[in-house]
C-alpha cells in the first residue's frame, strides 16, 4: 500500500499501519489527546472519522476510553508522546488494561521517544518509557528502528490479543529495510554478522550501531549488530548465540540504563550465560538543542559505541 | 430505547427485604475475611438493589450478554456490596462470598475483570469507571446497540482528576443517553470526613460540566427507583443522580463514622449488626 521514503520518522508509519489493519478487517478504534499532528493519528481521522477521536489533553481517560473499547472487543489503539503515555497515566494501563483478564487490546503507540525530540527540552524527552512499559506484566515492548520496520510493528500488534507499547521517534533516521523484510515480535535482526563483539541496539541507535561496526572493522574488530526492536518479549535465543559467539556485548538504546533495552539483555545474560556487557544510554536528564546535537551531547554515537564495544573486549576472560 | 428486563420489576417492599439480604451479606463477609471496606458498601445498597432488580437490562445466565447494560463500579473498594449483589442477582452462589478476600478464591479485596461473573472491569485504583464506560458506550454506538453503562463512583473518588476528564468527555461526544452516573454521595472518605480531607459540590460540579443531576434520598428505596426511572428518562444532557446516603448505613456504630471505612467488625459486633439489619431499624 505503501512505500518507504528514503528517510521517514518511524513516527509517521502509524496512520499507515491503522490504515492497512482496517484494510485487513481488525476492528480498530484509535484515540489522541490533542497531539494528533504529531503522532500523525489525525491522518487515521480523516480516512475514518467514525474509527477516530480525540479526548484533549486528558492521557488518563484515553486510557480508560481504550480499555473500555477492548473490553467490547475492539482493537484500541492510543497514541501521545512517549513522556506522557505511559509516564501521565501509568496507573490507567496498569490497572485498567494490563490487569484485567491478562491484559486488554490496547495498543500503545507513543512518539517522541527519547531525547531526539529535540528542542522542547527535559520535560518532553522520554527517558523512562520502557521502564515503565516493560514492568506491565501483559504488554509487548516494542522499539521500531526505521519507517519499515515500524509500520510492520504496528500492524503486528494490532493483530495480537494483548495489550502493547510501541515507542516512535520524531526525526527522519535512514531506512534500513525494505517491504521484503518480516518483522516478528519478539525476534531479533541481524543486521551484521560478527565474532568478536555484538553491540545489541533499538530505534535510532541502530544507524549507530551499524556506524560504530564499520569503524570497528577498520580496526580488525569484527563486531555483529543486532536491531533488538522487541525489547519485552526479548529474543533470548538472539542474545545468547550474541554472548556465546563473540563473548562481549554493548548495549544502546536512547533511553537510560535502567529498565530498557540492556536490562533486559543482561537479565538473560546474567541469568543463563554471564558475560561483560557495556551499557549505553542516557542516564541523566536533558536539555535543548537540536536532535543531532543532543545525540553528541548525550555522547548516543558511533564514536561512543566503538569506545564501549572495546571496553567489553578488554573484560572477556 | 428497549429496556426488557428479565425479570418483572420487583415491588419496593420486595426490594427492601432484598437490601437487607445484601446488607447482612455485606458484614458478614468483611467480619469472615476480618478486612475490607464495610462503611462504603452499606451506603450504596438501596442504589444497588433498585438497580440490579427494577433497571439494568441484565442476564445473570449470560454475563457477557452483548447487549447487557453495564454496571461499572468505580468506587472499586465496595465489593462486598458488588459481590453480594452479584450473588443475590443469581450471578453466582451466595456461598461463595464467605471466601471473601482469601487465598484462591475469585473474590478478591477489589473486582478482578475476568474472575467473577458480572464484574465488568478491574478497579480499585479510583476514578477510572467513567472513561472505561466511555469506551463501552462508543462501541456500544459503533456496532448499533442500545445498552447503558450505569457508573457507580464515591464522593471521596471525585477527588481523583481523572474523573473530571471522563465527566467533560460524556456531554462532548454525545453519550448521554447511553451513559449514567452514579454518585454515592456518604459523605466520607479513607481519611476522615470529605468536607474535612477536599471539600467537593458533588451536584453544583456535574452540572458544571454539563450533566442533568438528579438528587434522592439514598436510602429511601421509592426515591432511588424514581431517581433511576428519571434518569432513563431521554434528556438533552447526560444523567448524573447524587444519592445522599450514610455511610455504614443499617449498623449503629458504622453509621456515620469514619473508622468503619475500612474496618472489619468483632464476631460481636457482627452478632449485634446482623442483629440491627434484620430489625431493619435503623
Amino acid at each position: 500500500m505503501t512505500t518507504a521514503p528514503p528517510a521517514a520518522a518511524t513516527r509517521e508509519a502509524y496512520p499507515h499501519a491503522l490504515l492497512q489493519l482496517v484494510e485487513e478487517g481488525v476492528d480498530v478504534v484509535a484515540i489522541d489527546a490533542d497531539l494528533s499532528v504529531s503522532t500523525m493519528g489525525y491522518q487515521f481521522g480523516e480516512k475514518h472519522p467514525d474509527r477516530w477521536m480525540t479526548v484533549g489533553v486528558a492521557e488518563a481517560n484515553m486510557v480508560g476510553i481504550a480499555a473500555g473499547l477492548a473490553a467490547c472487543g475492539k482493537t484500541a489503539f492510543i497514541a501521545s508522546f512517549a513522556s506522557f503515555l505511559p509516564g501521565r497515566c501509568f496507573d490507567q494501563l496498569r490497572t485498567s488494561v494490563s490487569q484485567p483478564k491478562g491484559g486488554l487490546s490496547v495498543k500503545a503507540v507513543a512518539s517522541h521517544g527519547g531525547i531526539t525530540v529535540g528542542e522542547d527540552g527535559a520535560s518532553a524527552q522520554a527517558i523512562e518509557d520502557l521502564a515503565l512499559a516493560t514492568s506491565l506484566i501483559s504488554f509487548d515492548v516494542v522499539v521500531p528502528a526505521d519507517f519499515e520496520e515500524a509500520k510492520q510493528a504496528i500492524v503486528a500488534v494490532g493483530k495480537t490479543p494483548r495489550p502493547a507499547y510501541v515507542r516512535t521517534g520524531r526525526p527522519k533516521v535512514p531506512a534500513l529495510y525494505g517491504p521484503d523484510y518480516r518483522f516478528e515480535i519478539g525476534r531479533a535482526s541481524m543486521l551484521r554478522p560478527g565474532r568478536d563483539v555484538t553491540v545489541i541496539a533499538c530505534g535510532i541507535l541502530v544507524d549507530a550501531a551499524l556506524k560504530a561496526a564499520e569503524v570497528l572493522a577498520g580496526e580488525g574488530i569484527d563486531a555483529r549488530v543486532l536491531n533488538m526492536a522487541t525489547i519485552k518479549p526479548i529474543d533470548r535465543e538472539a542474545v545468547l548465540s550474541a554472548g556465546r559467539e563473540t563473548g562481549a556485548i554493548v548495549t544502546a538504546e536512547e533511553h537510560q540504563t535502567h529498565g530498557g533495552l540492556g536490562t533486559a539483555v543482561a537479565r538473560v545474560l546474567a541469568a543463563e550465560l554471564p558475560t561483560p556487557i557495556e551499557f549505553v544510554g542516557v542516564d541523566r536528564y536533558g536539555t535543548s538543542g537540536k536532535w543531532d546535537e543532543l545525540l553528541q551531547y548525550f555522547e548516543l554515537t558511533p564514536e561512543r559505541l566503538v569506545v564501549a564495544a572495546k571496553m567489553a573486549i578488554a573484560r572477556k576472560r | 430505547m428497549s429496556k426488557a428486563l428479565a425479570v418483572s420489576p420487583a415491588s419496593i417492599e420486595e426490594l427492601q427485604s432484598l437490601a437487607k439480604s445484601v446488607r447482612s451479606n455485606i458484614v458478614r463477609m468483611v467480619a469472615s475475611a476480618q478486612s475490607g471496606h464495610p462503611g462504603g458498601s452499606l451506603s450504596a445498597v438501596e442504589l444497588g438493589v433498585a438497580l440490579f432488580w427494577n433497571h439494568l437490562r441484565c442476564d445473570p445466565e449470560r454475563p457477557d450478554w452483548p447487549e447487557r447494560d453495564r454496571f461499572i463500579l468505580s468506587k472499586g473498594h465496595a465489593t462486598p456490596f458488588y459481590y453480594s449483589l452479584l450473588a443475590e442477582r443469581g450471578y453466582f452462589s451466595t456461598e461463595l462470598l464467605a471466601a471473601f478476600r482469601s487465598l484462591g478464591s475469585p473474590l478478591q479485596g477489589h473486582p478482578s475483570m475476568g474472575a467473577v461473573p458480572g464484574v465488568e472491569m478491574s478497579s480499585g485504583s479510583l476514578g477510572q469507571g467513567l472513561s472505561f464506560a466511555i469506551g463501552h458506550a462508543i462501541a456500544g454506538r459503533l456496532d448499533r446497540r442500545d445498552y447503558r453503562c450505569w457508573v457507580l463512583m464515591g464522593d471521596g473518588e471525585l477527588n481523583e482528576g481523572q474523573v473530571w476528564e471522563a465527566a467533560m468527555a460524556v456531554p462532548h461526544f454525545g453519550l448521554g443517553d447511553r451513559i449514567i452516573a452514579m454518585i454515592d454521595r456518604n459523605g466520607i472518605q479513607n481519611d476522615g470526613f470529605a468536607d474535612t480531607i477536599m471539600k467537593t459540590h458533588p451536584a453544583e460540579m456535574w452540572r458544571g460540566f454539563g450533566w442533568h443531576v438528579i438528587e434522592c434520598d439514598g436510602h429511601d428505596m421509592a426515591a432511588v427507583d424514581q431517581a433511576l426511572s428519571e434518569a432513563e428518562r431521554p434528556h438533552d444532557q447526560p444523567r448524573c443522580i447524587v444519592a445522599h446516603t450514610v455511610k455504614g448505613r443499617g449498623v449503629s456504630f458504622m453509621e456515620n463514622n469514619p473508622g468503619f471505612h475500612g474496618k472489619a467488625p468483632t464476631a460481636e459486633q457482627l452478632e449485634t449488626a446482623i442483629a440491627e439489619i434484620e430489625r431493619g431499624l435503623l
